[in-house]
């Protein structure tokens, strides 16, 4: 088992290096320390010299890929490819433009995401799963049918609109939880109950579609047909058949998402007035603060790959025909 | 005298451009029984025949949207009585006046669309602030200065309901104009249903003997056309006399605005698909046939992209355009060219981004077709690799590819109102749903709310995304043998 974690993380070390280059091809190369620094410093007065000083004081100065400049191995390993990358690998983000540490900051902000998209997750997964079982037990009845157009109409609309129709009617005209902030601890839970009601609202159609074509695979296979000739009920059968194979291709989908959640939701957290990753990477984007796009970008695409290696562990432990070999 | 100039927006040009290939498209499933067959099983369900015919509508507009002229007046006056009659230049002189007469004197030198033509009056019709939907007066109280001395209030609109007279309400002035508009509506359905009844006694007079097909849900057809008519016209009519859905915070009428986000939100639906398509077929059908290293290459490359989240991607790689659009100032005249070149930079980071989950399932289809006997066959035969590919593997490929296109439409409909919020979509100046959401939503701490500018851009946004929705669902059902 061991040993299979580490071969699985061995092949994701050239995925991490590919998406080292892109981030890199696109916030170096598409757009070059010149541009930024010119962006930085405003447009009219800057002079050449005040450019190469804001370049060498972020090491920015250096050639991209080849330093010809410098002796042996150094030729590649003083460039600003591989020493960004470095960086990055280290998880040392650097300073953003208002002057803070990128890394002290996410693992600060990366709380308050938590607690907001762990609950809607696991809230969302255990509703839809419920759900979809049940329109699958009454399939092909008027339930089934008006289900399915609900959950369509549900996916149909923005998902702007529930966090506003939530913020006005439940915070505006009920004055049931307050409209929007945070605080830790217990005291901040009236803060989240909007924010993953909603969250879990709007993911409904989506899952409930998706389940219940996968449970419904699974209910007109053969052995469901033999549990049933042998007596079973439909809810045994449910229960002990449906859903345990049902899993599998959940787990796919599932398992993935889990690491991103650190990451926040965007629109949820600057709606809702939230301090986690989500508003972070908004207020970057909306300030141009090329770092923590960058670090964000980098931080999302780790995590999600580590989603791709605990989806091949699970598969393991749920699935026996999966051989660790 | 007036100048008509066509201009021609980058937008513009891939949309037409779509248009073509979706016409070879028509003409290559008229040509092949099977994919008329199914086709017209997919149009046997009621609510795919509506939903087909509420998607039309909508690109209909965009396309009419995306005709651009720019009119130009002319101070040099030409001596009318010094042109010989019906001499080219007479005529030229008349064309020039018709066309002088199509746009209102305040509108020349503004790029206009076709659309812009027919809807003049709510260009005009610009209040000072926001009013409610069949207001006369304005939202706000303001301050006015008059002999009885400093008043507070509702100053009425310039644009709505200067038709009435003393003693008219708006219900019973809308409820008449509701009625001649049903009238109306129900003439032109009459009329497409006669044109049509022509044509489908003439084809069934001359049908092959023997033939048997399943009736189309016409009568589910005329119904929504109907609806459609009335609806539109009804809009249509009664923006002459008010501002149906209000008018936003500079005065701008909210059904102009929502009418006009049809195309950009049309335009990043159908047109990232057009970007996404052939890299997708190249890399995927490449990726399946040729195995090995080529396999390899396609498969990191797309999992390394897929490893990216979508929205940070987007967000990045948007980020970077704008700030090179900042530094080129050159490459665009108006700030027209510069909303739509923006445009056109998202929908192609759009399709770079969205490529890998239909290459994926290419991949994984032609590794399977290639497998099969015909293709070996095909292969002892001595055909060459691209032939294979081209009679063999393509054709059964398309299947996966028109429930992609569909599939996909609704998503980046969607999309793009987040992004827009994010603060990484289209240009402020286009009009698009997702702008007028996030204007809108700047007004919610507003007492009473503001809420006809929100509503309409979601309505306009959850009806087309609805019927692609269901479109799409049908599309699946029908080409898709495992939906079963």
């Amino acid at each position: 088992m061991f040993a299979y974690i580490i071969r699985r993380l061995f092949y994701a070390i050239p995925i991490l290096i590919g998406v080292n280059f892109i981030t890199f091809a696109l916030f170096f190369m598409v757009n070059t320390p010149e541009d930024m620094a010119r962006a930085q410093l405003g447009a009219k007065q800057t002079t050449p010299e005040m450019i190469a000083a804001w370049k060498q004081e972020r090491g920015y100065d250096k050639p991209l890929f080849f330093n010809t400049q410098a002796n042996a191995e150094n030729k590649v390993i003083d460039t600003l490819f591989v020493q960004e990358s470095i960086k990055l690998f280290k998880f040392d983000f650097g300073q953003s433009d208002s002057g803070r540490q990128i890394s002290a900051d996410i693992y600060e902000r990366m709380w308050p995401s938590l607690a907001i998209a762990l609950p809607t997750f696991i809230i969302g997964l255990v509703t839809t799963i419920a759900i979809a079982l049940l329109i699958v037990l009454f399939r092909g009845s008027p339930l089934d049918t008006a289900t399915m157009i609900l959950a369509v109409t549900i996916m149909s609309i923005s998902g702007l609109f529930y966090i506003i129709a939530g913020q006005v009617l439940f915070s505006k005209i009920w004055h049931w939880v307050p409209i929007s902030g945070y605080q830790p601890g217990l005291e901040g839970v009236k803060f989240l109950i909007l924010p993953v009601f909603i969250g879990v609202f709007a993911g409904l159609g989506t899952g409930i579609r998706w389940y219940r074509s996968i449970f419904l695979e699974e209910m007109n296979k053969d052995y469901v047909r033999t549990a049933r000739a042998k007596g079973l009920n439909d809810l045994s059968v449910l229960n002990g058949h449906v859903l345990r194979n049902g899993m599998l291709p959940i787990l796919t989908g599932v398992v993935v998402v889990i690491p991103t959640l650190f990451m926040g939701s965007l629109i949820m957290e600057s709606f809702f007035g939230i301090p986690g990753l989500g508003s972070y990477t908004i207020d970057a984007i909306n300030a141009q603060d090329f770092s923590i796009v960058k670090a964000m970008v980098f931080i999302g695409s780790v995590l999600y790959i580590i989603g791709l290696v605990l989806t091949d562990i699970s598969y393991t432990i749920f699935d026996p025909r999966v051989k660790l070999s | 005298m007036t100048d008509v100039s066509i201009v021609m927006l980058w937008t513009d040009i891939l949309l037409w451009i779509l248009l073509v290939v979706f016409i070879f498209g028509i003409r290559s499933i008229r040509r092949s029984e099977q994919a008329r067959k199914q086709w017209r099983k997919i149009f046997q369900s009621k609510i795919a025949m509506a939903a087909g015919l509420i998607l039309s509508t909508y690109f209909a507009l965009a396309m009419l949207d995306s005709v651009h002229f720019r009119f130009i007046e002319q101070t040099t006056s030409v001596d009318h009585s010094a042109v010989e009659p019906w001499s080219l230049q007479a005529l030229q002189q008349d064309f020039a006046e018709f066309t002088g007469n199509l746009v209102h004197d305040e509108l020349h030198g503004k790029t206009l669309s076709l659309l812009d033509l027919g809807m003049q009056h709510l260009i005009l019709s610009t209040e000072r602030t926001y009013s409610a939907p069949f207001a006369l007066t304005e939202y706000s109280t303001s301050i006015v200065y008059n002999e009885e001395g400093v008043q507070q209030q509702y100053k009425l609109l310039k644009y709505a309901g200067q038709h009435l007279q003393d003693g008219d309400t708006i219900s019973a002035d809308v409820f008449l104009q509701t009625l001649y508009v049903f009238v109306f509506s129900l003439f032109t359905t009459l009329v497409f249903w006669l044109v049509h009844g022509y044509f489908r006694i003439k084809a069934f007079i001359f049908r092959r003997a023997g033939q048997k097909l399943e009736p189309l849900p016409w009568k589910t057809f005329y119904l929504t056309l109907f609806m459609l008519i009335f609806a539109l016209s009804w809009l249509y009519h009664l923006s002459n006399f008010y501002h149906v859905l209000g008018t936003d915070k500079v005065g701008q009428d909210v059904l102009y605005q929502s009418i006009k986000a049809i195309r950009t939100g049309v335009m990043i639906g159908l047109l990232t698909t057009l970007v996404m398509l052939p890299l997708a077929l190249f890399l995927g059908i490449s990726a399946g046939y040729f195995k090995g290293l080529v396999d390899d290459v396609i498969q990191y490359l797309y999992t390394t992209l897929n490893s990216i989240p979508g929205v940070l991607l987007i967000a990045a790689a948007v980020l970077v355009m704008q700030s090179i659009l900042n530094t080129h100032n050159d490459w665009f005249g108006s700030t027209e060219e510069r909303a739509d070149l923006r445009l056109l930079f998202l929908i192609l980071i759009l399709g770079i981004t969205s490529w890998t989950g239909l290459c994926r399932l290419l991949r994984a289809e032609t590794l399977k077709i290639s497998q099969v006997e015909y293709v070996s066959a095909a292969k002892a035969f001595g055909l060459g690799g691209f032939s294979i590919i081209r009679r063999h593997i393509m054709p059964n490929l398309m299947h996966l590819v028109l429930i992609a296109l569909v599939l996909d439409f609704s998503g980046l409909v969607l999309a793009e109102a987040v992004l827009s919020y994010v603060g990484v979509g289209v240009d402020p100046t286009t009009p698009s749903w997702g702008n007028m959401i996030n204007q809108a939503r700047l007004e919610m701490a507003r007492e009473p709310m503001v809420w006809w500018s929100l509503l309409s851009a979601f309505g306009f946004m959850f009806i087309l995304v609805l019927a692609a929705n269901l479109f799409s669902d049908r599309v699946q059902w029908v080409l898709d043998p495992r939906a079963h």
